[in-house]
């Protein structure tokens, strides 16, 4: 996978921070057909999303075809700042990625 | 709209296929073994029962925020908040879809039971939201129109 498909934005408010990440990946359902070739585009989608937050994890995603191309996923947890934060996704062919950051 | 009609159909035709040669080209096509924890018998049910296992009841305390109208089907944001007290997981789901789970979120340590994403949707229906908590199955919904493919309207 390209470097960088991964893009995170994590940020603290009175205990709170709001995890905001952005995803690179083509999220195919196995179910669009290739209008030239007759042929159905073959299902390429992320299923399964972990993030975890200072050692803990804290939030995890099974995601199916529906989800969008280049997928957003949001949500609000108990931190602090400074904490290293880790996202990590797999795909349905086995590929996965992760990136690290830091909730500011 | 002719052309989104005929790939609806097409659509149908396809799925229509009979489960056991879906089942096996799913096979071929998800290594198992790797995403154990997926489950793949609710992402590829064509239900909205059978794929968050039973029936739920419906709470006013989930609350979706979708668009009215989605202009692009392809991307409908939609973030699902649950007052319900011991909220463990939310689930995502586009009741028109050929396959209507699109997105299950575990919550954990610490997690506040709200999540956004992005789903595609295929024609206009309602978006579900189904909270498990306590064991228990909950769910609201929310008609969302879809204008699929920018035909402007």
């Amino acid at each position: 996978m390209a470097k960088k498909s991964i893009k995170i934005r994590a940020k603290e408010k009175g205990g709170v921070v709001t995890f905001k990440a952005l995803m690179t990946h083509p999220m195919e359902t196995g179910m669009r057909k290739n209008k030239k070739t007759g042929k159905m585009y073959p299902a390429h989608f992320i299923q399964e999303v972990t993030v975890t937050s200072a050692g803990k994890t804290v939030m995890t995603a099974y995601w199916g075809g529906s989800v969008s191309k280049n997928p957003y996923l949001s949500f609000k947890y108990a931190g602090k700042k400074g904490d290293a934060i880790n996202l990590t996704w797999k795909d349905n062919t086995g590929a996965s990625d992760s990136a690290d950051s830091k909730v500011k | 709209m002719s052309i989104s009609t005929k790939r609806r159909t097409l659509l149908k035709g396809t799925m229509g296929m009979g489960s056991v040669g879906l089942a096996a080209a799913a096979g071929l096509l998800t290594p198992q073994a790797v995403l154990a924890a997926w489950n793949e018998a609710a992402f590829k049910s064509k239900s909205i029962d059978s794929a968050i296992g039973g029936a739920a009841a419906h709470s006013d305390k989930i609350k979706i925020k979708a668009p009215d109208i989605a202009e692009n089907g392809a991307v409908v944001p939609v973030t699902i908040t649950s007052d319900i007290s011991g909220t463990e997981s939310i689930s995502i789901l586009a009741e028109k879809n050929s396959t209507p789970l699109a997105a299950e979120f575990i919550l954990g340590a610490g997690a506040e039971s709200t999540v956004s994403t992005r789903i595609k949707m295929g024609k206009t229906g309602a978006v579900v939201g189904v909270v498990k908590a306590g064991g228990k199955l909950y769910a609201n919904r929310k008609e969302v129109k879809v204008t699929i493919g920018g035909c402007g309207g």
